[in-house]
Order: C-alpha cells, then sequence, then structure tokens
C-alpha cells in the first residue's frame, strides 16, 4: 500500500501506538466447561481461542506413542469470517499446516513432556478475528489454556511480532503493517531465563540490525509476560473465591 | 517404509562424537561438504550435490492472468519434492511435516525476500503476467535438505532465460528462441539458506549436518542470508531453546558461509556461460564422472610409510612365535602311518566316494597286508556305499566306525577295489 506511513515523524504509528507499545490485552480462563482448559485472549483487535485437553491415553495410531514423554498434538485454524476476505480452507493449507508445527515446537519446548510418559496432550487454537499478530496470540491463548489444565510448564511462552522500518524497531504488529511487506519477526519467549522457544523472521535485515530487533522483542514478550500473569493470578482468586463460597 | 531406528549405541557414540568436536566425515565444525553444481543442456535446469545430497532444480515458465489483487506483478511457485528414490524412508501420497516445513521455507526465503523482481514479470497489466515455476526435486537424502535446496533454486533462476516479448500497442507477441534469444530473469540478490544443528541442549552446534547427525540433533536454525549480510529468513525448530548470542553468532557465521557459496554459485554459472558460447559440450551427460563398474574409482588415501621399518620390528619382537605342534607319526598298523588325530567325520559314507577315487595304487598295496580281521569288518559291515540318500542310514557301532573313520582314506578305495576284485574271486 504505497503512500501509508508506517512511522510518522512524530514517532506514531497507524494506530496511534508509539513504537515500542502493545495493543491493549484482554484475556479470560476458563471458558469452556468441557475442557481440561481453555482460554480466550483480545490483543487488539485479533481474537484467538484455545483449548486444551489432556493428558489422556493416546488416541488413534498407538505408534505415535513415545515412551518417554507425552506427545503434543496441536492444530491451528483460522475461521473463515477471521479474515478481510472469506477464507475458504479453515486449515490443511501449507500456512496452517506451519503454524500448527510452530505451535508444536514451542509448546514441546516449554510442557514438561516428561513427566506424562504414554500420554498425549492436544492444543486446538482458533482465530476469531485476524488483524496482525495471529502466531503471538495463539501462543499467549495457548499458554493461558495450558495453565488452566494444570499442566506444569517450564515458565510461561510469551509471543510477540516485531517489524523494523527506519531503523525503528515495532513492536505487535497490526495487519496494516504487516502486509506492508516490511522485515517480521516472531519471538516466542520463556521470560525468566530469556530462553527463545521459537525465532522466525521473514524479509530482508540487514545483519547489524537483528540485534536491536531482537532486544525489542524481548522487552516486549516480557512486558506480555507481567500482563499474563495478572490475569493467571486474577482467575485464580476468583475461583478460589467462588469455591470457598 | 518405516526409517529404521538409531540404535542407541550409535547416537551415543555420535553425541560423544560430537562432544569431543569430532564428526563422522572429518569436517571441522563450521565446515561446509563439497558443493558441486552441474547445469543441464535447457537453461533453467541444474543439480546442486552437496556431499552425497542431491537435488535437481527445474525452472518453467508459462504466461497466465495475475493475481486480483497485484495486477501488476508475476507469479512465483516454488515445490520441492522428496522423492522416494532419495531415502526409504520417503512414501509416495501424502507427505509428512517435513515437506511442509522444507516448502514454506524456501517460499519465505525466496518469495517474501524479494529476490526476483516480479514487476519486470509483467506483460499486460492486469491480464498476463509470466508465472515461473520452480520444481525442486530430492534426489538422495544424506542431510541438509534445505541448504542443497535453496541454492539449487537460486542457481537455477539465476540460469535460466525466459522468452522474448514485445508488445506494440494492443498487440504482444511472444518470440521463441530461436527468433530471439531467451531474456534472463532481474534478480536482485541470491539468499542463501545455511543450517545449523545443535546438540546437548543448545551447549555443540554444528554447520551443514549429514544425515546421521540430523537424526540425533535437538534442534535446527536456518539463517537465510544474501552476501549484502542482509538476513532474509531465521527459522528455528525442533523444541530447543536458544539464547539471543547463539542466534547472533550463527548470523556471524552465516555471513562468512554464504559469501563463500555465492562466488561459487557465480563460477559455476559463468563456467557454463563461457562453455555454451565457445560451442563446447554442455549438460549432464558431459559433467557426470565416468563411472564404470571395472574401474572404480576410489581416493587415494594417503598412509603413512615412514616407520614402517621400525613398527614391523617391534612387532616382530613383540609377538610370540607361534607354538609349533609337529604332531608325531603314528604307526597303526605296518606300511601305514597317521598325522594328526582328524576331525570325526560326521558325513555319511557315501559322501568318500568321489575323492577316494583318485587315491594312488600304491594303497592298494598296502592294505594287501593289513589285517585280515579289518578286511572282514569291512565286508560284513551293511556299508551302503550308493549315492541314494533314501536308503536307510545304518548307524555303525562307535567301535567299528572309528575304525572306520581312520582307515577310511586309505580303505574305501581299497573296498572299492575290493568290490571289484570280488566278482573276479
Amino acid at each position: 500500500m504505497a503512500g501509508l506511513e508506517l512511522l510518522s515523524d512524530q514517532g506514531y504509528r497507524v494506530d496511534g501506538r508509539k513504537p515500542t507499545e502493545l495493543r491493549k490485552i484482554q484475556a479470560r480462563m476458563g471458558v469452556f466447561a468441557q475442557a481440561d482448559g481453555s482460554a480466550y485472549i483480545e490483543q487488539g483487535n485479533t481474537k484467538a481461542l484455545a483449548v486444551v485437553y489432556g493428558p489422556h491415553e493416546i488416541r488413534g495410531s498407538r505408534s505415535k506413542c513415545l515412551h518417554d514423554r507425552a506427545v503434543l498434538n496441536c492444530q491451528y485454524s483460522m475461521a473463515t469470517f477471521s479474515t478481510a476476505e472469506r477464507k475458504r480452507r479453515p486449515h490443511g493449507d501449507r500456512k496452517s499446516s506451519e503454524m500448527t508445527l510452530h505451535l508444536k515446537q514451542t509448546f514441546e519446548a516449554a510442557i514438561l513432556t516428561q513427566l506424562y510418559p504414554r500420554s498425549q496432550i492436544d492444543i486446538y487454537v482458533q482465530i476469531l478475528q485476524a488483524d496482525g499478530g495471529n502466531y503471538s496470540a495463539c501462543v499467549n491463548a495457548a499458554t493461558l489454556a495450558v495453565v488452566d489444565a494444570g499442566i506444569p510448564l517450564r515458565d510461561y511462552v510469551c509471543a510477540c511480532s516485531a517489524g523494523f522500518v527506519e531503523d525503528t524497531p515495532l513492536v505487535d504488529l497490526s495487519h496494516v503493517e504487516e502486509s506492508s511487506g516490511g522485515t517480521q519477526l516472531s519471538l516466542a519467549l520463556l521470560p525468566k531465563a530469556e530462553h527463545l522457544a521459537l525465532v522466525e523472521m521473514d524479509a530482508r535485515l540487514h545483519q547489524d540490525h537483528l540485534e536491536g530487533l531482537m532486544d525489542a522483542a524481548t522487552r516486549a514478550c516480557k512486558d506480555l509476560h507481567a500482563v499474563l500473569d495478572r490475569v493467571v493470578r486474577e482467575h485464580l482468586q476468583e475461583v478460589s473465591t467462588q469455591l470457598v463460597e | 517404509m518405516r526409517e529404521t531406528p538409531l540404535s542407541n549405541c550409535e547416537r551415543q557414540f555420535l553425541v560423544q562424537a560430537i562432544a569431543e568436536k569430532k564428526r563422522l566425515d572429518g569436517r571441522q565444525t563450521y565446515d561446509y561438504r563439497n558443493i558441486k553444481i552441474t547445469f543441464g543442456t535447457d537453461y533453467g535446469c541444474c543439480i546442486v550435490d552437496l556431499g552425497k545430497t542431491r537435488v535437481l532444480a527445474q525452472i518453467s515458465c508459462e504466461l497466465v492472468a495475475p493475481k486480483m489483487n497485484r495486477p501488476t506483478e508475476g507469479i512465483l511457485f516454488f515445490n520441492l519434492e522428496l522423492s522416494q528414490m532419495a531415502s526409504p524412508a520417503f512414501e509416495p501420497g501424502r507427505q509428512s511435516e517435513l515437506v511442509v516445513k522444507l516448502n514454506r521455507l524456501l517460499e519465505r526465503c525466496l518469495r517474501n525476500s524479494k529476490c526476483i523482481d516480479t514487476e519486470s514479470l509483467c506483460v499486460v497489466s492486469g491480464e498476463k503476467v509470466w508465472q515461473i515455476r520452480v520444481d525442486l526435486h530430492l534426489l538422495n537424502h544424506d542431510g541438509n535438505i534445505m541448504d542443497a535446496a535453496s541454492i539449487a533454486a537460486i542457481t537455477a533462476l539465476c540460469h535460466f532465460r525466459r522468452p522474448d516479448v514485445s508488445i506494440q500497442g494492443e498487440d504482444v507477441t511472444v518470440y521463441t528462441p530461436e527468433e530471439r534469444d531467451p531474456v534472463p530473469l532481474s534478480i536482485h540478490h541470491m539468499p542463501i539458506c545455511v543450517s545449523f544443528s545443535f546438540f546437548q541442549q543448545g551447549t555443540y552446534l554444528l554447520v551443514d549436518p549429514s544425515e546421521r547427525e540430523e537424526r540425533v540433533m535437538d534442534g535446527l536454525l536456518v539463517i537465510a542470508m544474501n552476501k549484502h549480510r542482509e538476513i532474509c529468513t531465521i527459522q528455528s525448530s525442533g523444541g530447543i531453546m536458544l539464547l539471543k548470542d547463539q542466534v547472533l553468532r550463527c548470523s556471524k557465521i552465516a555471513s562468512v558461509k554464504v559469501t563463500e557459496i555465492s562466488e561459487l554459485i557465480q563460477k559455476a554459472l559463468e563456467n557454463d556461460k563461457k562453455v555454451r558460447k565457445e560451442g563446447g559440450k554442455f549438460g549432464f551427460a558431459e559433467s557426470m564422472p565416468n563411472q564404470r563398474i571395472t574401474a572404480y574409482k576410489m581416493e587415494v588415501a594417503p598412509v603413512d610409510t615412514g616407520d614402517i621399518g621400525k613398527k614391523a620390528e617391534d612387532l616382530i619382537s613383540n609377538t610370540e612365535p607361534p607354538s609349533e605342534i609337529i604332531p608325531s607319526p603314528v604307526v597303526r598298523a605296518p606300511g601305514t602311518g597317521q598325522i594328526g588325530e582328524g576331525l570325526q567325520n560326521s558325513w555319511g559314507l557315501d559322501e568318500n566316494e568321489d575323492g577316494e577315487e583318485a587315491e594312488d595304487q600304491t594303497m592298494e598295496e598296502e592294505l594287501q597286508t593289513m589285517d585280515v580281521k579289518v578286511k572282514s569288518v569291512n565286508k560284513e559291515d551293511p556299508i551302503v556305499l550308493s549315492d541314494s540318500e533314501e536308503e536307510d542310514v545304518v548307524v555303525l557301532e562307535p567301535k567299528i566306525m572309528k575304525k572306520e573313520v581312520k582307515v577310511q582314506a586309505s580303505s574305501t578305495a581299497a573296498s572299492k577295489k575290493k568290490k571289484k576284485k570280488k566278482p573276479a574271486h
């Protein structure tokens, strides 16, 4: 989209944020009664829903069973109404399969699968409205859902996207900023030890700018961690007061 | 078919070797395997050998209608296929996660980085654009498919020539290669993937993992860069956790490697251009080395013969001489001698028939002097000297058998001869 300034002279982005500002985050845990764990997150206009089942016995082929760990089964799908133009295939196309693989990889690093040999943990994520930062919203929602399900995690998995415009790193990209074709970095971080569960980058970026971009994304993930932590504690308080009554 | 699982001892061996900074093929940690690039007779066809991993790339083009939301841009289509000949683990039909992963990475590396100028592929805006199709086939899997595939794709794209097009007002003329020379694609830069494999939760790092190393690795980091030190793609996979410093260090290593590989590609392209211009022979047939079964060429392995004399002397002095057991001959009967015990003959008696036919005549004379007892034993025993296996095998009494064995060599011929003599009697 020619002529659209992603970063104005005063340092404001298209939606009025500063470069290091995250979008407004609202989250709820325990959305579904049926599932073991569920969570709903809204990051700006991006809405994601995550549901976790497990750990339970391996369904389907026994051959996938691992003798010392739990198997992680992820599925990422986008609702047909989630994008500006109606999506014909909610899942099964290459991009969704790739997202599924990334989700799986991220959570395999974070969940203590050694505690559940010969079991399976299912994580299903659905995007209800896509406005940029799909992967990050999925990962954040899935983290909350896993915490809600009571599955032990090494640490919160916080994900954030970052871009690079005019030598300034922009954090938490929206759809407009993503589709402009600039650099895009997605990072999934375990905040305490600053371990990167996933690093993914598209489009050209000079090597010298890489460190700056990664630092910006790391800081954003840490901010996100504070928000998610607050959400979990509030939810816990709510639930425990309900139990007491 | 399912991949043969890696045995635990092999896995341990590999991991331990990596911990000691040793690789199976003798490479250093940051060394690439031998890269060989060969071109086919057509433009846009090339084979890349990365060690033993072999990828074939073929570019083709077609005039199609452009995408709705991008009417002035050409279309790039990538397809990487893992051929069943590459590895027994690859099955036909629905392909696995690996294919999705490789394809997506290739697409992101080459399409999103805008290495090809898609605007130049437009012929008539909104109606006709060139669709460039890159088909990659993995011919042999020996690890690190991604690197080989990216090198093959970009080299083939640089090598490809599309038909020339001219527009006069409303008329569009596409010239055949005979009418006008085909035109190369406009390529801005050459992104090349470099793969890093991590072991022991990120403690050890290897560049360009071979197939065995891939099996034991914890995770993989792929960084695609061009020689201008611009990173085109970063992708981490496998369930490992990385640190920021590791990623930065890998990007530095990648920039060095990419410069080397880019030079190699340029040289190969220039060579091919030169050969074609001079009218020499080119194509796959010329580039394949002559491999006759009768003339299997092995690389000469250097053997250190410096101190061979001393080594030999050491060996000789240290080893004990073999114990010499010379059995003393045993005289069973006058005229016979036996050296060595021999083994218990577990074959059927009929087996010895053939061998003894050629026995020399002297044996006969010796046997004349043998005990009559032995003879009679020979006659009376129900020895069936026939080839038929259906005959009952008669188990001889041990005592007699022993004697039989010992005099077997000398007397079977005799018994035959005796038989012959019998009718004569």
